[in-house]
C-alpha cells in the first residue's frame, strides 16, 4: 500500500509541475506582460521600462524557477491589475468557491444517486427511461443558461430567492443547484450501470432467495459495492467544480474564486491568471489522488496490481 | 466495428442472412433517438447553409425605431419580425439562424482539430506501446488537470478573439476522448491475425497504422466526433457568454444570451431563444452520437 500511495503521490507531483510549467510559457509566450502592463497607448519607452524594472527582460525559464520556488515559500507573486499580493486575493475569495463547490457536490449526490438507483431497480422501465432522457437533456443544457432561466423562474416569477450576491445561505441555493446539475447525468449513468452490474451478481441472487426485495435489498446489499466507483467519481467532479464555478459565479455575481479569474483575464493580470490555473489544477490533481487512494483502500485488488 | 465487410463477396445477396450493412440500417431505422438526432442536426445544417435565403433579414442591421419587439405571439408584436427585435433593432430570428452557423462552423472545426490530435496519438499510443505509450498517457493525465475553460478563457483573450482563435484553442483543449477510446480499441486490433498478415506480407508500421488500424476505427471516431461537436458547441458558447469567445457584432447564441442578460426580466425572449437552439443544436448531436454508438457497435448496446 505504501509503495502505491508513493507511487501515486509521485505522479501527482509530476502532473502538477508540468501543468504549471505549461501554464507559465503559454501565458508568457502568448503575450507581452510588459504591454499589457503598459496599457494600450504606452510608448515602446515605456513598455521598455516596465520590462526591466519587473524583470521581464529576462529568460523564461528562470522567471518560472522564481515564480515556482515562490510558489513553495507560499509568495503567490503580485498582482498589478488588483494591487495586492496574489496570495491574499486568494485566500479572500477562497472560502465563497469552497463553499459552492461542497454545495454543488451534495446536489449531485443528493440527485444523481437516487435517480440512478430507480433506474438501476428495473432496467428498460419507464422509470429508467425517464432517467436517462432526464441525463441526455441535461447535458445539453448550458449551465450559464439553466442560471439565467432559474433567476427568471425562482429570482423573478415566484421571488423566493435572491438573484446575485453571496451574503446569506440562500444565495447558494441556486449557483449550487446549477454547479451540481452538470454532474448529475455522468454520476447518474454511473451509479446506474455499477447497481445494475452488481444486482446481476450470485450474493445478490441469494439475498432475494432469503426474500429481500425492492430497496432493502438496494441499500442493505447492492448499494455499497455499486457506490464504490460512484465514490472517487465523485471526488473527480468536485475538483471540476472549481474550474466550473467560474461561469457560475458570473452568472450569479459571487465573489469566489471563478469570478476573480475573470476579472483578471479581462484585465490581464497574468500573474493572478496564472496562479488560479494552477490552484485549480493542483486541486484536480489532489482530488484524483484521493480517489486513487480511495479506491485502493476499499478495494485491495488495484494496489496489488 | 467491422473489421471485415463482405460488401465485395457478391455471394452475400445469395444467401438468406442479410448483409451487416443492410442489418445496420434496420437497425438505424429502428432507433428513434438516432432519428431524431439526424432530423435535428439535419435541420440545423440546412439552416446554417442556406441562412442567407431564410433570414427576413440583414442579421447585422439595426433599426433604432424597431427596439427591443416582442415576438409575434407577444402583444406588440408584428409579422415583420416574427422573433422580434434586440437591443438595436436587429430582427432575432435572422441573427439565431446565422448564429446556427457560427455554432456548427465552431464546433466541426475544433471537434476536427480534437480529432487529428486525439486520433494521432491514440493510435501511437495503442499501437507502440512501451515509452510511447506511457509519455501519452501522462500527456492525458496533464491534460484532464488542467482547468479547459479557464485555460480557454486566458488563450482566446490574449491571443486576440476570433472565430479562428476560438476554433483553434477549443479544438487544441478537447482531444482527451478520442484519445482514450482509439488507444484503447488500436491495443484490441493490434493482436488480430489481419495486422499480423499485413506485417507478413511486408507491410511497414506507416501502412499497417494507415491501411488495417484506421479503418477500424472509423465508426468509434465519428461516434465521438458528433459528441465532441455538442461539447465544443458548449465551450464556444461559455466563452461567448463569458465575453471571451465570439465578439459582437457576430450573432453567436452564446453572445446573444450575455446581450440579452441586461434585459432579462422584461425582455426574456432575447435569454430564452438562444439557449433553445443551443439546447436543441446539442441535444440531436448527442442523440445522433448515442445512436451511432448504438447501431455500429452491437456490443456497446444495452
Amino acid at each position: 500500500m505504501l509503495k502505491y500511495i508513493l507511487q501515486r503521490g509521485a505522479l501527482a507531483l509530476a502532473v502538477a509541475l508540468v501543468v504549471s510549467f505549461a501554464t507559465f510559457m503559454l501565458l508568457n509566450y502568448a503575450t507581452d506582460p510588459a504591454s499589457a502592463l503598459a496599457g494600450e497607448d504606452a510608448t515602446p519607452e515605456i513598455v521598455e521600462q516596465i520590462r526591466q524594472t519587473y524583470g521581464f527582460d529576462r529568460p523564461v525559464f528562470v522567471r518560472y524557477f522564481e515564480w515556482l520556488g515562490g510558489v513553495a515559500r507560499g509568495d503567490f507573486g503580485e498582482s498589478y491589475y488588483w494591487n495586492k499580493d496574489v496570495a491574499s486575493l486568494v485566500l479572500e475569495r477562497a472560502p465563497v468557491t469552497i463553499a459552492l463547490a461542497l454545495s454543488a457536490l451534495m446536489v449531485t449526490i443528493v440527485i444523481a444517486i437516487p435517480l440512478g438507483a430507480i433506474a438501476a431497480l428495473r432496467p428498460n422501465s419507464w422509470a429508467d427511461r425517464l432517467a436517462l432522457t432526464f441525463a441526455v437533456s441535461a447535458q445539453a443544457i448550458p449551465s450559464f443558461w439553466l442560471g439565467l432561466m432559474l433567476i427568471i423562474l425562482l429570482g423573478v416569477m415566484i421571488p423566493i430567492l435572491p438573484i446575485s450576491g453571496d451574503s446569506s445561505w440562500q444565495h447558494f441555493v441556486m449557483p449550487a443547484f446549477v454547479l451540481g446539475a452538470s454532474s448529475v447525468p455522468a454520476v447518474m449513468r454511473l451509479t446506474r450501470t455499477g447497481l445494475i452490474e452488481v444486482m446481476e451478481s450470485d450474493y445478490i441472487r441469494t439475498a432475494r432467495s432469503k426474500g429481500y426485495r425492492g430497496f432493502a435489498l438496494l441499500r442493505r446489499h447492492a448499494m455499497r459495492n455499486a457506490l464504490l466507483p460512484v465514490v472517487s467519481v465523485l471526488a473527480v467532479q468536485l475538483g471540476q467544480k472549481f474550474g466550473g464555478s467560474v461561469i457560475t459565479e458570473s452568472v450569479f455575481a459571487i465573489n469566489g474564486l471563478g469570478r476573480l479569474a475573470l476579472q483578471s483575464i479581462l484585465g490581464s493580470d497574468i500573474p493572478t491568471v496564472q496562479m488560479l490555473i494552477f490552484i485549480f489544477a493542483l486541486i484536480f490533481v489532489l482530488m484524483n489522488l484521493l480517489a486513487d487512494l480511495l479506491n485502493a483502500a476499499l478495494d485491495p485488488r488495484i494496489r496489488i496490481s | 466495428m467491422t473489421i471485415s465487410t463482405s460488401t465485395d463477396l457478391p455471394a452475400a445477396s445469395e444467401t438468406k442472412t442479410p448483409s451487416p450493412r443492410a442489418l445496420m440500417l434496420r437497425r438505424a431505422l429502428e432507433h428513434k433517438g438516432f432519428i431524431a438526432g439526424v432530423v435535428i442536426v439535419g435541420v440545423l445544417i440546412l439552416v446554417a447553409l442556406l441562412a442567407p435565403l431564410l433570414a427576413p433579414h440583414d442579421p447585422f442591421a439595426q433599426s433604432l425605431p424597431n427596439r427591443l419587439l416582442p415576438p409575434v405571439w407577444a402583444e406588440g408584436g408584428n409579422w415583420d419580425y416574427l422573433l422580434g427585435t434586440d437591443q438595436v433593432g436587429r430582427d432575432y430570428l435572422s441573427r439565431l439562424i446565422y448564429g446556427a452557423r457560427v455554432s456548427l462552423t465552431i464546433g466541426f472545426g475544433a471537434a476536427l482539430i480534437g480529432m487529428m490530435i486525439g486520433v494521432t496519438l491514440g493510435i501511437c499510443a495503442g499501437y507502440f506501446g512501451g515509452w510511447v505509450d506511457h509519455s501519452v498517457s501522462f500527456l492525458l493525465t496533464a491534460q484532464l488537470a488542467l482547468p479547459g475553460l479557464l485555460l480557454a478563457m486566458a488563450l482566446v483573450f490574449i491571443i486576440g478573439p476570433s472565430v479562428w482563435v476560438v476554433i483553434g484553442i477549443i479544438g487544441v483543449l478537447h482531444w482527451t476522448y478520442f484519445l482514450v477510446v482509439t488507444r484503447s480499441a488500436t491495443q484490441r486490433l493490434k493482436s488480430q491475425d489481419f495486422v499480423a498478415a499485413a506485417k507478413a506480407m511486408g507491410a511497414t508500421r506507416w501502412q499497417i497504422l494507415r491501411t488495417e488500424i484506421l479503418p477500424n476505427l472509423s465508426s468509434q471516431i465519428i461516434v465521438i466526433f458528433t459528441f465532441e461537436l455538442g461539447i465544443s458547441i458548449l465551450a464556444e458558447s461559455s466563452l461567448s457568454f463569458l465575453g471571451v469567445g465570439i465578439q459582437p457584432p457576430t450573432p453567436s447564441w452564446g453572445l446573444m444570451i450575455a446581450e440579452g442578460k441586461q434585459a432579462l426580466f422584461y425582455r426574456p425572449w432575447l435569454v430564452i431563444l438562444p439557449g433553445v437552439s443551443l439546447f436543441l443544436l446539442v441535444i440531436g448531436a448527442n442523440l445522433l452520437g448515442d445512436g451511432l454508438r448504438d447501431i455500429t457497435s452491437p456490443q456497446g448496446r444495452n
